[in-house]
């Protein structure tokens, strides 16, 4: 397992000179009636993204199930204070911040590049578990299909703007187009640094306390490749959990209910550490 | 592990019953592991014990987490203006930030809801034993410990539990340590050592004498400028008192910038003489004594308000007591003052009754533990401190390294013995390693040490045990 044997950074002279500065952070919940003692989840939004996008189905069903369920939205998004400079540090910043501020050890559910965040932020905060949904782990890759499939949308992030990704490789033709037009609308963007810091890739360092890691997609997705949620789950020495006909935000599609079932599912057989 | 809770729960579930080395019967408790004291040593010690898969009791002589800082315990040094002395960001557990919304340096209170959300939000609560003591920890055959406990105070019959491994996290500031003064008890005021100053109400309309020079004693000195009718301040020699904010940063995070950054020691002890000499000024000519040493040489004194009321007259710096009488105390160079109240602000001693102190490298009885990385001591594989150090950087950081690296030394015993039986041999040569360059007085500051290379040693040790 590649991700594991990295060794773990004891002196982190720059975060500890440098701190990053707070913001005021979006956080939505909703909790189940009955405390069946569950873990928290807490939905990480990819960029552009903000906590509406798991608002919309996946919080109230989380709760259905069981779990305590909290959105939140990275600096720059949402109902997030606005930051400009934002890098990924930050970013990971604001999720452990908002997973240590929850009662109980949370489970980390990073979507699109919110996986990545994630995938840093479990370096930084001993997750109960964590799940990958569709995740954009960056690298140059990600670019090169963000470029041949959306060449018009993409190449401005290149070089410091948007990105303006099309609903066509968010949600498959089920969904009503008018649903689709209007979850769009609501796309923000990320901060042009993180942007960089998305292509150039720095690996994650190893999660503390090896949580269970999921990872689930679609190869339908017209973000995220199926090699790459392979390569992905294969990090963690898992494969990924597939869902086919669905589009890259798997929370917002018309058949919204099947990955989130597999998820409470996967979390309710108590996933043993790695 | 049993389901417990703290009240009513069942006893620990034991294995087989054996006899201890006087014919006590002992519960075996298998692979547990045994942590002293819930303070916050005590705490990261559970948390990371139980994140690589040991089970752990911990037994706790007060009711509630939080040791030290948590005021309501009787041995608590705590005062109510205490603050800290470190920014948030060296001083939080590296793997559970304090939230952004504190201050950069929080209040006593906020440090003890932060130790308790942590461990409430591990789960760590159901591994406590609450308002039991140690009475005796003793080394058994296969490097195992037999550890006594009973109710704090004394009360019901003592129990004996064979562990694994020990982790001793009992703290270090709560056995008050008292100088010696010639004529002290002649004197007819009030003396009280820092430990039982709580409130400055207690300094109210008094001529105050604060002795010592430490974080603690430059706080009540300050306190006492507010409130006393008059305040001395007597120290052995001349400190570089570091303002909490230095370039509109906390001082704290300015040097680690520095270090950082790799400048070597002279430059940076030159770039924070010339800061210090900027902003704060020269201290004798407040008179101030002028330290004898440069600066990283000593604990730092992390104080703004201190020179700020020299300044202002409201407290008068003396040098240190030679003796007291009835009427007063004279001071090392001659002067006669009359102070109603002194307070002792010289510190505290580590103290570990239960435990033979050889088995902690300390031979000759000295009250010193000789332990490799201020956690290991020689020969005693399942045997680990934490917690005793006194870094320039927040405690927690450190101390839940030194557990981490605990840990997976258990873990190594288990999978990789010859890792394991190398990292003993090496505690064993390196005990009594320092970690604080030159220090001034350093017999007496034994476990002062500098984050930065105190964890790049952690940081090879836990290398050198494997990543996992």
């Amino acid at each position: 397992m590649s991700v594991s044997n990295e060794r773990v950074r004891v002196l982190r002279g720059r975060e500890w000179a440098r701190p990053v500065r707070p913001v005021r952070r979006e956080v939505r919940g909703v909790t189940p009636e009955l405390d069946e003692g569950r873990p928290p989840l807490l939905f990480v939004p990819g960029f552009g993204h903000g906590a509406w996008a798991f608002a919309e189905h996946w919080l109230e069903h989380a709760a259905s199930r069981g779990f305590s369920a909290y959105a939140m939205s990275l600096r720059g998004h949402g109902g997030s204070d606005p930051a400009p400079e934002a890098t990924l540090r930050a970013y990971t910043h604001d999720v452990v911040q908002v997973a240590a501020s929850l009662p109980r050890q949370a489970v980390l559910v990073g979507h699109g590049a919110g996986a990545l965040v994630v995938t840093h932020a479990l370096a930084r905060y001993p997750a109960r578990a964590a799940v990958l949904v569709a995740p954009v782990l960056g690298g140059w890759s990600t670019a090169g299909v963000a470029l041949r499939r959306n060449p018009a949308g993409t190449l401005p992030a290149l070089f410091g703007g948007p990105l303006r990704l099309h609903r066509r490789q968010l949600f498959s033709r089920e969904l009503p187009e008018a649903e689709a037009r209007r979850h769009v609308a609501r796309l923000g963007r990320a901060g042009r640094r993180a942007q960089w810091q998305l292509l150039s890739g720095r690996p994650a360092e190893p999660a503390v306390g090896r949580p269970p890691v999921l990872v689930v997609g679609s190869p339908d997705d017209r973000v995220v490749p199926p090699a790459a949620l392979e390569r992905a789950a294969g990090r963690y020495g898992s494969a990924p959990l597939l869902f086919p006909g669905m589009g890259h935000d798997l929370m917002l599609d018309a058949r919204w209910r099947e990955p989130i079932d597999a998820i409470c599912d996967w979390l309710v057989k108590e996933p043993q550490r790695v | 592990m049993p389901p417990s809770t703290a009240h009513g729960r069942p006893d620990p579930e034991t294995s087989t019953l054996d006899l201890s080395r006087d014919g006590r019967p002992v519960s075996d408790r298998g692979d547990t592991v045994c942590v002293i004291g819930a303070g916050a040593s005590g705490l990261t010690a559970i948390k990371n014990l139980v994140e690589h898969g040991f089970g752990v009791d911990c037994y706790e002589r007060e009711t509630g987490v939080g040791g030290a800082w948590n005021w309501r315990h009787d041995r608590s040094p705590v005062y109510a203006s205490t603050h800290l002395v470190s920014s948030r960001p060296l001083t939080q557990f590296p793997d559970f930030p304090m939230p952004d919304s504190w201050p950069d340096y929080p209040h006593h209170h906020q440090l003890l809801s932060y130790l308790e959300r942590y461990t409430d939000h591990f789960d760590l609560r159901r591994h406590i034993w609450f308002g039991t003591e140690v009475v005796r920890v003793e080394p058994v055959d296969g490097d195992r410990w037999d550890v006594t406990t009973r109710s704090t105070g004394g009360y019901g019959p003592e129990r004996t539990l064979r562990y694994a491994a020990v982790v001793v996290a009992n703290g270090h500031n709560w056995s008050p340590k008292l100088p010696r003064y010639d004529g002290l008890e002649e004197f007819r005021g009030e003396v009280m050592h820092a430990s039982s100053y709580k409130d400055p109400a207690q300094l109210r309309g008094k001529r105050v004498l604060v002795v010592g020079a430490g974080n603690t004693g430059c706080d009540i000195a300050v306190e006492a400028a507010q409130q006393a009718s008059c305040c001395w301040h007597s120290t052995r020699r001349g400190y570089w008192y570091a303002p909490k904010y230095l370039l509109g940063r906390p001082v704290d995070q300015v040097n680690d910038l520095l270090l950082s950054l790799r400048l070597p020691l002279r430059l940076r002890q030159w770039l924070y003489h010339r800061m210090l000499r900027l902003t704060v000024g020269d201290p004798t000519r407040l008179g101030l004594p002028r330290p004898d040493h440069r600066i990283y040489e000593a604990h730092p004194i992390a104080n703004s308000q201190l020179v700020h009321h020299v300044s202002h007259g409201q407290i008068a710096p003396v040098p240190d007591v030679a003796r007291f009488h009835g009427g007063g105390v004279t001071l090392t160079d001659g002067r006669e003052i009359e102070p109603e109240l002194v307070v002792f602000a010289t510190g505290y001693l580590p103290r570990f009754e239960f435990l033979d102190p050889g088995l902690l490298g300390d031979g000759d009885g000295s009250g010193r533990p000789r332990l490799w990385l201020h956690a290991f001591p020689p020969n005693q594989p399942t045997l680990a401190v934490a917690g005793l150090l006194q870094p320039d950087s927040g405690v927690f950081t450190l101390t839940h390294w030194q557990t981490v690296v605990f840990a997976r030394l258990l873990q190594a015993r288990l999978a990789r013995p010859d890792r394991a039986a190398a990292f003993t041999a090496r505690a064993t040569a390196g005990a009594g390693e320092r970690y604080a360059g030159k220090v001034t007085d350093s017999s007496r500051h034994w476990f002062e040490v500098r984050h930065v290379p105190y964890l790049r040693a952690v940081q090879r040790a836990l290398d050198e045990l494997g990543a996992r």
